[in-house]
């Protein structure tokens, strides 16, 4: 048993436990030196823990819609980001038409509902077209062309709204009744946090329902299981993958307009980042399972927010919040080498590799 | 009722995505700021140029499409197609006339309505609107229906003058700078584009040189086949040093402007070819590859920058050690994704980068990198009291970098390990049952294209005298990658063509600099769907893909229902 356990490791092997083992050690070093300097009070945790919920629950919405397209198409959607990006970028201006003629402060929520359903829309409406224009023809072509593909759409959407929208950052207008903060048992949480986070966890379990109850659904699951079967059993396998993707389109769009709530402004560079690190929360979560996408997401925005200060103050890192991106890019890098399967995607795993 | 429908149905479906693009292309701005490009001076300029050549284009798709028998039927679907995208453009003109449509769309400027109806108001705008949409759906007809000798003679004369007008500043100081065929500049070219009788000419010169190719092309083919076999190598060996004198007298040739652009877009062939040995040898999709940019950049200015002021070694002296740093951190950062494959290799290849450039950029490496600020005063590089200062000196410093990576990209192409590559590149399991050790081959791809990006780095620090990190974005990755994909992967040439292309344009073209990445990306998914083996391919590589085709053949064609 030890001897063969021996024989399959080999010089790689060392290396990457070397690397995963510095790693650790610089993580429980930096957390107990930041714990034990107690720079910071439980209040500062409580509220980065609060801003890392909101942001991963934003990051989970994204992040739904990367892994069922994975687990339908089996490729990366890197225009997804772009997705995310088109539709709070175009309600912004019905947000700031409304804002102007004093309708969002009269009608907060009627004027909400009215931003949600715009981005919604344009953003179904792009992942839609997205699919039909670049991806479709790309079906059954080797493992690299819809990933170049898509790097090409994801580059051409940001310009293309750079182009219409201009190259500035818009400044989304501020919802009166979400300013300030309530306190729940004790804990005083900012308004547009908490709301984030509730509309968030609404829209996951409307997701994650029409995936598990309705007949759609269990269609997508049929054809992200296997294709050919599916088809096979009379399931509209384009018209599944067209689904997907307006579902998958639909969750960006929410998750875009409640990013914009939170950070207050839409560029058109805006979907970059968040949709790699929604990509990370889906591998986090094992891609192509939903439920592991939105636990992902969740444990990176925590982990975004929590780790900085956590992980790097204690180190003696000057301004650690600078490097949250690394750290987010870190755990990409370590969970695609140590477990690319995800936390939950045991099943999916053996079919890659 | 049917048969009149499917008669015009192609034409229509074509005309509203053409009605579509077009639409797009003048919202983004393209087609206002290529306006102020003359092609023929006073006459036409530029955005025109763009708008009619799209009209012509769909009114010929909508003509290739339809499949009917009746032969009158494409010509009319042409016509249909052209018209449907003119009305889009007409629509828009109306509509923005009576709303704002700028408040939202920034470049929906009177500008452009002005550019559109060619200054006509009222109804009479629109009307010129529909009849230029018309003029080139039976403009597109008549191409269709000729023969296709005259179309290919037209369609090439016509885009020569084109490409003659949009290259008119690089054109015209190379012609300038020749003493006695300066006059040919003079009578070429005119204030801000061509003149109409130096269009004219191009497009009869040219039109005949195609014509005569066309019919005795050949018989010099032959011609040339039929020579022994030493006379066949004493054409190629002149042929290549003509090549060389023309190479290094390029700068003078060219002056200090384009000189500048050309050391632009060495640095670019350098990092394409270093690229792909990584995506076009051995199949490993990299978006990181920036990363080794930036590595060779800041080792060479940690040790040789006083502002930092830790080494001041001289360029040569720190050469050395950017390079081998560089592929010391392409094995390192390969370690890690060696059981990766396509997409997650791409992801985490991607996170390497962006991790070196944040680390690059934070607080926390400042002391020793400089932080946002960047490092200065990197010296110049200086062989024997000759230094590389002016674009045009530091031209040779990168030719000698470009010459000495070619070397070593075909030497290795039809090396084992080249062969061990593609090997990889198609299917890692077969490889390895081959006898190829993965571990080692991948890494010794990952150090090479490393090698070479730390080269370039090295020289892009000692061009600009100072880094920025800033420089590093995962942009230039993506640059890099459009290049070698659109040049075609694994294909030496193919990096150089499209380095030309894709980075020297945008760089004589300054309207076409904001647009940039709207084209690469929009040519990256084209390239894909269509011509998936890039512009000069890889004779090996186009073989696989030609193979793909044949075995599909045997399929119905996938319908497109769009």
């Amino acid at each position: 048993m030890f001897q063969r356990w021996k024989e399959s490791i080999t010089p790689t092997d060392i290396v990457m436990w070397l690397i995963g083992g510095t790693l650790l050690l610089m993580v429980i070093w930096g957390s107990v030196a930041t714990l034990v300097a107690g720079k910071y009070t439980g209040r500062h945790w409580i509220d980065f823990v609060i801003f890392g919920l909101a942001q991963g629950s934003i990051y989970a919405l994204i992040a739904t819609g990367y892994t069922m397209v994975y687990g339908v198409l089996r490729m990366i959607n890197f225009a997804h980001g772009e997705v995310f990006m088109s539709g709070p970028y175009t309600a912004y201006f019905v947000a700031a038409a409304m804002y102007r003629s004093d309708f969002l402060d009269k009608h907060p929520f009627t004027a909400l509902f009215v931003i949600f359903v715009v981005a919604m829309a344009i953003s179904t409406m792009i992942a839609y077209f997205l699919e039909k224009i670049a991806y479709r023809p790309l079906r059954g072509a080797p493992r690299l062309i819809p990933l170049i593909t898509a790097i090409g759409a994801s580059f051409f959407l940001q310009y293309m709204f750079r182009g219409l929208y201009g190259s500035g950052f818009q400044a989304y207008p501020v919802i009166k009744i979400f300013e300030g903060a309530w306190v729940i048992f004790g804990i005083r949480i900012l308004k547009f946090q908490l709301v984030v986070i509730v509309a968030a966890i609404l829209l996951m379990a409307a997701l994650y329902s029409f995936i598990m109850l309705t007949r759609a659904g269990k269609a997508i699951r049929a054809v992200s299981e296997d294709k050919e079967a599916s088809s096979l059993m009379g399931i509209n396998v384009d018209g599944m993958i067209s689904t997907t993707f307006i579902i998958g389109g639909m969750a960006a769009g929410a998750a875009g307009v409640l990013y914009a709530l939170m950070f207050k402004q839409v560029h058109f560079f805006m979907g970059f980042i968040p949709g790699i690190k929604a990509f990370t929360a889906a591998v986090l979560g094992g891609i192509g399972n939903i439920p592991g996408a939105m636990l992902g997401g969740i444990f990176l925005g925590l982990i975004e927010s929590v780790g900085p200060s956590l992980f790097l103050d204690g180190l003696g890192i000057p301004a650690p919040y600078q490097l949250k991106d690394a750290i987010a890019f870190t755990m990409l890098v370590l969970v695609l080498i140590f477990r690319p399967m995800g936390i939950m995607g045991e099943r999916l795993a053996a079919k890659k590799a | 009722m049917t048969q009149t429908r499917s008669l015009w149905e192609h034409g229509v479906k074509t005309g509203i995505i053409g009605g579509v693009a077009v639409l797009v292309i003048a919202l983004v701005g393209m087609v206002e700021s290529f306006h102020r490009r003359d092609i023929i001076a006073e006459v036409i300029t530029m955005g025109q140029v763009l708008l009619l050549i799209g009209g012509v284009f769909i009114g010929y798709i909508a003509a290739k499409r339809t499949g009917s028998d009746e032969s009158l039927a494409p010509g009319l679907n042409a016509v249909i197609g052209s018209s449907v995208t003119g009305g889009f453009l007409a629509f828009l003109v109306i509509v923005g006339r009576l709303i704002n449509l700028r408040a939202v769309l920034v470049n929906a400027s009177p500008m452009l309505y002005k550019l559109l109806t060619l200054g006509h108001k009222g109804v009479a705008g629109i009307f010129i609107i529909l009849l230029i949409g018309m003029g080139c759906g039976v403009f597109a007809a008549a191409l269709f229906y000729l023969p296709r000798l005259t179309r290919r003679v037209i369609i090439l004369s016509l885009s020569s003058m084109i490409i003659a007008g949009v290259l008119q500043d690089l054109i015209r100081p190379v012609i300038a700078a020749w003493g006695p065929v300066a006059v040919v500049s003079e009578w070429l070219f005119t204030g801000n584009g061509l003149t109409v009788s130096g269009s004219i000419s191009i497009v009869i010169l040219i039109a005949v040189v195609m014509t005569a190719w066309a019919l005795k092309g050949q018989d010099i083919k032959s011609g040339y086949g039929n020579l022994s076999g030493g006379s066949q190598r004493g054409i190629k060996i002149s042929a290549f040093f003509m090549l060389a004198v023309v190479l290094l007298a390029l700068p003078h040739i060219l002056g200090l402007f384009l000189s500048e652009v050309l050391t632009i877009v060495g640095l670019y062939v350098l990092l394409g070819l270093g690229l792909n040995i990584v995506v076009g040898y051995a199949g490993m999709l990299d978006l990181g590859y920036v990363a080794f940019f930036a590595i060779g950049s800041y080792v060479t200015a940690v040790l040789t920058s006083p502002e930092l002021g830790f080494f001041s070694l001289t360029f040569w002296q720190a050469l050395p050690f950017a390079v081998v740093l560089g592929i010391f951190f392409g094995v390192l950062l390969g370690i890690p994704v060696l059981k990766m494959r396509g997409d997650y290799l791409a992801i985490a290849t991607l996170g390497f980068g962006e991790i070196i450039r944040i680390l690059v950029l934070s607080d926390f490496l400042r002391p020793w990198l400089g932080g946002a600020q960047g490092a200065g005063k990197i010296p110049k590089a200086a062989i024997m009291g000759y230094q590389f200062i002016t674009p045009q000196q530091i031209y040779y410093l990168i030719l000698a970098g470009c010459i000495l990576v070619v070397f070593i990209s075909l030497r290795l192409k039809g090396s084992r390990l080249g062969r061990a590559w593609m090997a990889m590149r198609e299917d890692e399991d077969v490889a390895q049952a081959m006898g190829i050790n993965l571990v080692a081959t991948k890494l010794l791809a990952f150090a090479t294209g490393a090698g070479f990006s730390a080269l370039s780095g090295a020289i892009f620090a000692s061009k600009l005298g100072s880094v920025y990190p800033h420089s590093f974005n995962v942009i230039i990755s993506i640059n890099i990658l459009c290049l070698i994909i659109v040049g075609g992967m694994g294909s030496i040439p193919g990096v150089i063509v499209g380095a030309a292309a894709l980075v020297g344009l945008p760089e004589l073209l300054r309207e076409f600099a904001e647009y940039r990445l709207l084209v690469y990306g929009a040519a990256l998914v084209a390239m894909m769907i269509l011509r998936p083996e890039g512009l000069w391919p890889e004779v090996r590589h186009k073989m696989e893909l030609h193979a793909e085709e044949e075995n599909n053949i045997g399929e119905p064609e996938p319908s497109t229902a769009t």
